[in-house]
């Protein structure tokens, strides 16, 4: 089966997306190998859906994106995998949160990644993960400059062998 | 979810899903979904050999596509899909 790309976008939406090509500056393809068997391997998740914890952190700047309707909040949280489900918020304007609300799950799936480390399948998970808000100023320089050098940054610290990146 | 356009941005491992926005690992509750999808993100981080990778998931969103569509929307427009809609209507 191959993934029909574009079956939930908007039809006037996709030529927003489609035939782009590289963002400027990255034609390269970058890889790194990953050489470590997975059950020895720490593994971290990064969720786009703007999830934070009600009782800890601000959300997501969502107030002043109503006034720039271009700009997007391009701050990060780390989310403790041992969250109280009724912790969870959600600060995204471009998606339901009912779902996410309901089930972090299916944005960040951290109890089921612990579950695969007790099992072995992996060789453990974080502490904590990290969660980011998906819409994003089109030039991606707040990104560039500052939100990616901290992830990997925090990902270093934090000894993770792989990310698993999962937009929403 | 829209893994042609990761491929499009060189995204080095890519896991493609059917599945609508906001859903990147399934359905609400349904824990074998999630599963199978979390697991497969796995095989592909630790077991391809090169870069631009893509193995797609062979899994139907068990939801009719309409009534998804719908569903995974917000209730407003968010603000720039509000500035497009207002530009399209002056113009």
């Amino acid at each position: 089966m191959v993934v029909d790309s574009f079956r939930y976008l908007p039809r006037t939406f996709r030529p927003l997306y489609e035939g782009r090509g590289p963002f400027p500056g990255e034609e390269e393809a970058v890889w790194t190998p990953f050489e470590k068997r997975l059950a020895q391997s720490r593994i971290a998740l990064l969720t786009s859906a703007g999830i934070y914890l009600k009782s800890s952190q601000t959300p997501f700047d969502l107030e002043r994106e109503q006034t720039h309707p271009e700009w997007g909040d391009p701050s990060w949280r780390a989310i403790p995998s041992t969250y109280g489900a009724g912790d969870i918020g959600v600060a995204h304007l471009h998606i339901n949160d009912e779902d996410l609300l309901a089930d972090a799950e299916i944005a960040l799936p951290m109890n089921l990644l612990g579950e695969l480390a007790v099992e072995g399948v992996i060789g453990g998970t974080m502490a904590e993960h990290l969660s980011v808000m998906g819409f994003q100023d089109r030039s991606l320089r707040d990104w560039h400059d500052r939100t990616a050098p901290e992830l990997v940054a925090h990902l270093r610290r934090e000894a993770a062998d792989g990310l698993i990146l999962a937009p929403a | 979810m829209m893994p042609s356009v990761a491929e499009e941005r060189l995204a080095p491992r890519i896991v493609g899903v059917e599945f609508p926005f906001g859903h990147a690992f399934g359905m609400p509750h349904d824990g074998p979904m999630q599963r199978r999808t979390l697991e497969l993100a796995l095989r592909v981080l630790a077991g391809a050999s090169r870069t631009g990778t893509r193995v797609d998931l062979d899994l139907e969103w068990p939801v009719p596509v309409r009534e998804a569509y719908r569903a995974w929307q917000p209730k407003e427009p968010s603000p720039i899909v509000r500035k497009m809609l207002e530009s399209r209507k002056g113009s």
